[in-house]
């Protein structure tokens, strides 16, 4: 396809986070999808798992709207607005969700144009596709964040609705064929913050060809307000922060496995 | 998560918090004996030349001022008895001290003791200072017009250099360095020798040159003093190793800075003497040490080489020097010292950069500079970084990881945007590679210019309020009659109008500044700055006599984000929309859109109301004052409709697009109006003839200035501050620091060759670790090659955050980053922003 024809696919969005320095490697822009086939207890971007467009009723009584339908050309005129910073830092774009490889050829499209200018690419992703989808993105993707939540099938559909079968499956291939993959675990008290669960996860992620590192991301409750905002229960409810001592005790666990692992992002 | 800054690493002195502990012991002094000094000395003089008069002072304050040599002090030299205590300089001005000496220790911005003797000392002397002053000289020069808008309508102030000496220069330290004061005495007998008593300028070169020798000799009779009370204090010292360095102190101050420094111990000696004698001489800040790297390596090298220091040795007298940079202090007026708060004498210290040939200046005294600062934690010096494309990445890197620690330094400079900014100013290309800061932000030559950077606060947004009221102001005609509301029937017209104003006030504030230039240039030359300024001994002028080879004044203008977002949003609304009424608009802004007054400012309007009312005969009690304020704080007098119209229009200006999102048509009008100020100032000439160069930043009289300044039309409340530097207004920016960085680099900074300012909040989380520290340099980079000028940083700590929580108005554009997540802190319910305070302090 030409640039002409990738800069007309359309998607849909939610929102465009600049300056992002935890996606990746250095400044990043990132493009949040929209639609996402999880629904992750504590997901802290719930306006973005619906594909149909979301409002929000903010606290001080304005609505906004989640959703917006784009042209990977527009999308690319705010992703080259941080050019400089790229270039000095080695970041790029980022996509995010949601789940971007619900909109395959959307994001085909931002991720073939980004490497045509000269941006590094980056996906966070949940890895669940079919293999075919996978085939045809990998080679435009430098960095792969795959998360994987739990290696018991029941925790995960209990606190995701979906098991863990295809996830863990998938994650193999894209180790393998992907030119950088690290492992990402948003690390949730009580679903996955045991020394033996956070073991698991880690041995798993060192079995696989060509996982580079971990990154234990801590629980945290900021997308909260925006369960309000769209008129949803917090499915968290109250539960606590994991302490900073408690963060450390399971990095220590899954270093055990070998893997280059770090706290945060 | 964890990273080691492994370059030049090294250890604090034990020495170290037991100077910064005595020196915060007591709340600093107001001490009286140069005031008394300076007044004899004058009494006896009257006959003599002014720049006779001058040199005979600083040699009568040097042979008597008390001296001191504190507890553990590496380097010695003090001008007040106690620790940050201050001297003052009735000279300049006395009137606003002697009012305050029954408050001043209790006032809320830098307070400071005075004791009952040195009370009754000051009142003695003041009275021989009745119309000899710089100040009552300069009130006298300007234009009666002009002194009228300034003292009473707040448009620009000239205050500083009004009531205080002008300071704000880098001298030639390297030069004491290397000959001493002896070299510099025989560099004007020199000169000397070559006057003629036929010149025409006989009278004033001689006498000049004849009080450069004086205060030369002064200087080296006051370091001999500390000599002798080194070596008293040796004989009577216990303590083995105190004694040893009390000896060597004494040895250095007999070698220096009368003669050139041998060792790098006697050059920090030497350089300590120049900095707070020039404190001595005059009372201006911003005295900046400049390119300290630079003029002290050759002596740190060759001891080394010679193998008589070690690093960890250079390193402690370095922080000896910050430490004493503190030492130093000036009492102001209460108002200029809510505009400077923090006893601040913005001594800018810059590290790295380029040499004169274009090559990385970077050597190990960069470092050890900011390992200084990283030591002492101090506000002093104003610690600056050089960067250019060829700066080493480890040096950024100390310099982050010390932005980090959030103390607010250093600030970091663009070479690539100053040497040709300072080139487009005259200065050759080898002097532009030379720069140095002084003060606050303001690019020099050194020892080669007489910047007088600061000049005034010219405030962007009361030319606005003067078109609304065709140049009227609290009841006067102080303006220019640039039509009435409906005769600009085109935003070509009202933009024309604003121009107009400005122009008219930046013309008064140019005829103020000259009028104090001329009274210093009268009253208070300065020959012992002017013996380390070229090219003042062979020209036989002071650098206030237009003595340096480069002579600027800056006046730096502020509010460059309210006025682009208020002309931008009256265009809109007005003309394009047609949904108000210019009118209309005025009316909303006089009843400050709907919103009642918050704080001082409602404390200060309930009391004029008072006032006014107690004058037209109206019975005051408790309860109707009670009753005032109320409607102050609520305007829950005004009629709801028109309240609401005023939300309206408010809510209106708050939908439209702002400065500071990277928005490329609102950004490139930004530029325009920063034309408006620094194209104008670029056209005038000054008293020592020089050309006038404008500034783009406000230090902290945006807050203070702000309190008087009504509504604006970009909707900012009456009365709250100013937007800071040449950033957006407070919390009208939302996309993040690269957009905002890139709005910023849509002015034309090179122009403003002043200096121009450019803060940014940063939430630590952003810099964890070494990547994170990485991507902050990547982030000035990338400001630095759109030709952004400076950026500093905050970096937001536990404190901070509390404060955000308290006063969650001031910090509408915090931006916390967490995770991958990110939001505006004041936009969370509490209890996540409890969870964000909790995490920063976890450090992730």
């Amino acid at each position: 396809m030409s640039e002409l024809d990738f800069s007309k696919v359309r998607g849909r969005i939610f929102d465009i986070q600049r300056f992002s320095v935890h996606d990746g490697p250095g400044i990043r822009t990132i493009v949040f999808l929209k639609g996402c086939m999880f629904r992750c207890r504590w997901c802290c971007n719930p306006e973005g798992q619906e594909y149909a467009p979301v409002t929000l009723y903010e606290k001080d009584g304005k609505q906004k709207l989640a959703g917006e339908d784009v042209t990977a050309g527009e999308v690319m005129q705010t992703v080259t607005k941080d050019m400089y910073y790229y270039q000095r830092s080695g970041g790029g774009l980022t996509l995010s969700g949601g789940e971007m490889l619900l909109q395959p050829d959307f994001a085909l499209a931002l991720l073939t144009l980004a490497h045509r200018m000269g941006i590094t690419t980056a996906v966070e992703t949940t890895g669940y596709a079919d293999k075919e989808t996978l085939s045809r993105l990998l080679p435009e993707i430098d960095y792969v964040l795959l998360d994987i939540k739990h290696m018991d099938p029941q925790k995960h559909l209990e606190f995701i609705g979906k098991d863990n079968k295809r996830v863990l499956e998938n994650a193999a291939f894209i180790a393998k064929h992907a030119k950088h993959t690290v492992i990402r675990v948003p690390t949730i008290p009580t679903f996955n913050d045991t020394d033996e669960e956070i073991r698991a996860i880690s041995r798993f992620a060192a079995s696989l060809d060509g996982v580079e590192a971990l990154h234990l991301l801590p629980y945290h409750r900021l997308g909260s307000d925006k369960y309000a905002a769209t008129g949803r229960t917090y499915p968290m409810g109250d539960i606590p922060l994991i302490s900073g001592e408690k963060m450390r005790r399971l990095l220590a666990c899954a270093q055990e496995s070998g893997l280059p692992c770090q706290i945060g992002g | 998560m964890q990273e080691t800054i492994t370059a030049f690493t090294l250890e604090k002195s034990a020495r170290i918090p037991k100077l910064i502990a005595d020196l915060y012991d007591h709340m600093p002094a107001i001490e009286s004996d140069r005031a008394v000094l300076v007044t004899e000395s004058y009494r006896q003089t009257e006959e003599l030349p002014i720049i006779r008069r001058r040199s005979a002072a600083f040699m009568h304050i040097l042979k008597n001022l008390p001296i001191t040599i504190r507890p553990n002090e590496l380097i010695v030299g003090s001008n007040a008895k106690t620790a940050r205590g201050c001297q003052t300089f009735p000279e300049y001005s006395y009137e606003w001290l002697e009012a305050e000496f029954d408050t001043v220790h209790a006032r809320e911005a830098d307070p400071f003791f005075i004791a009952e003797e040195d009370k009754k000392a000051l009142r003695q002397v003041h009275p021989y200072w009745k119309g000899k002053t710089t100040s009552e000289l300069a009130a006298s020069l300007m234009s009666k017009e002009v002194y009228d808008v300034f003292m009473n309508h707040g448009i620009f102030t000239v205050g500083n250099y009004f009531y205080n000496g002008v300071g704000h220069i880098c001298v030639d330290y390297g030069k004491v360095l290397a000959i001493g004061y002896e070299g510099i005495r025989k560099e004007a007998e020199n000169a000397l020798a070559k006057v003629n008593v036929s010149d025409g300028d006989y009278f004033r070169r001689y006498h000049f040159l004849q009080a450069v020798i004086e205060s030369c000799d002064a200087a080296i009779l006051y370091a001999s003093r500390y000599a002798d009370l080194a070596e008293q204090m040796a004989k009577s010292e216990g303590d083995a190793v105190r004694r040893e360095e009390l000896l060597q102190i004494a040895a250095n101050c007999r070698r220096v800075p009368a003669k050139g420094a041998e060792t790098f111990w006697q050059a920090c000696q030497s350089f300590w003497f120049v900095q707070m004698l020039l404190q001595t001489e005059g009372s201006g800040h911003s005295i900046s040490p400049g390119r300290f790297d630079q003029y002290m390596y050759p002596y740190y090298k060759k001891d080394k080489e010679k193998g008589i220091i070690t690093p960890e040795e250079a390193q402690e007298l370095l922080d000896c020097i910050w430490v004493k940079l503190n030492d130093l202090n000036k009492v102001r007026d209460a108002a200029s010292a809510e505009g400077f708060a923090g006893y601040g004498l913005f001594q800018n210290l810059i590290v790295g950069g380029q040499d004169e040939e274009g090559m990385d200046a970077t050597n190990d005294l960069s470092y050890m500079c900011l390992e200084a600062s990283i030591h002492v934690r101090l506000p002093q010096p104003s610690l600056s970084i050089r960067v250019w494309n060829g700066s080493p990445q480890s040096l950024l890197l100390k310099a982050a990881f010390l932005t980090r620690l959030g103390d607010g330094v250093p600030a970091f400079y663009n070479d690539e945007v100053i040497i040709p900014s300072l080139m487009s100013r005259g200065a050759t290309l080898q002097e532009a590679r030379d720069y140095c800061i002084i003060g606050c932000v303001e690019p020099q030559v050194p020892h080669k210019t007489d910047g007088w950077h600061d000049a005034a606060f010219f405030n962007m947004c009361r030319p606005i309020e003067l078109v609304f009221s065709n140049g009227v102001d609290k009841g006067e005609q102080i303006g220019p009659r640039t039509g009435t509301l409906a005769e600009l029937d085109t935003f070509e017209k009202f933009y024309a109008a604003y121009k107009a104003q400005e122009k008219h006030f930046i013309e008064y504030m140019v005829n103020a500044d000259n009028a104090v230039d001329a009274a210093h240039a009268t009253r208070c030359p300065l020959p012992f700055e002017s013996c380390m300024v070229d090219d003042c001994i062979s020209r036989g002028l002071a650098v206030e006599e237009g003595g340096a080879v480069y002579n600027f004044t800056g006046p730096q203008g502020f509010g460059i984000a309210n006025m682009t977002d208020a002309l931008a949003a009256i265009r809109t609304l007005v003309y394009e929309r047609k949904a108000y009424t210019l009118e209309q608009y005025k009316e909303a802004m006089d009843n400050n859109f709907g919103f009642g007054l918050k704080g001082k400012a409602a404390e200060k309007a309930t009391e004029e109301v008072a006032e006014a009312l107690a004058k037209a005969g109206v019975a005051l009690n408790e309860e109707t004052v009670r009753s005032i304020y109320t409607s102050v704080t609520t305007q829950d007098t005004l009629p709801a409709d028109k309240k609401a119209q005023y939300r309206r229009l408010y809510d209106d200006i708050h939908a439209l697009r702002k400065y500071g999102n990277d928005i490329e048509d609102v950004d490139a009008f930004a530029r325009d109006v920063a034309y408006t100020y620094t194209r104008t100032v670029e056209n005038y000439k000054n008293a020592r003839g020089g050309q006038y160069q404008a500034g783009l930043y406000p230090v902290s009289a945006n807050v203070p200035l702000g309190a008087q300044t009504g509504a604006t039309p970009d909707g900012r409340l009456a009365y709250t501050p100013i937007a800071d530097g040449v950033g957006p207004a407070s919390g009208r920016d939302t996309k993040g620091p690269t957009a905002t960085a890139n709005s910023v680099s849509k002015l034309d900074h090179g122009i403003a060759s002043n200096g121009t300012l450019f803060n940014q909040k940063f939430h630590p989380a952003a810099l964890a670790g070494t990547e994170g520290l990485l991507k902050f340099i990547a982030l000035i980079r990338g400001f630095f090659d759109q030709k952004g000028m400076h950026m500093q940083f905050n970096v937001v700590n536990r404190e901070t955050l509390l404060d955000a929580q308290a006063h969650p108005e001031n910090y509408q554009n915090l931006v916390v980053r967490v995770a991958g997540y990110s939001a505006l802190f004041t936009t969370l319910s509490r209890s996540l922003q409890d969870d964000i305070i909790a995490r920063t302090e976890q450090g992730f």
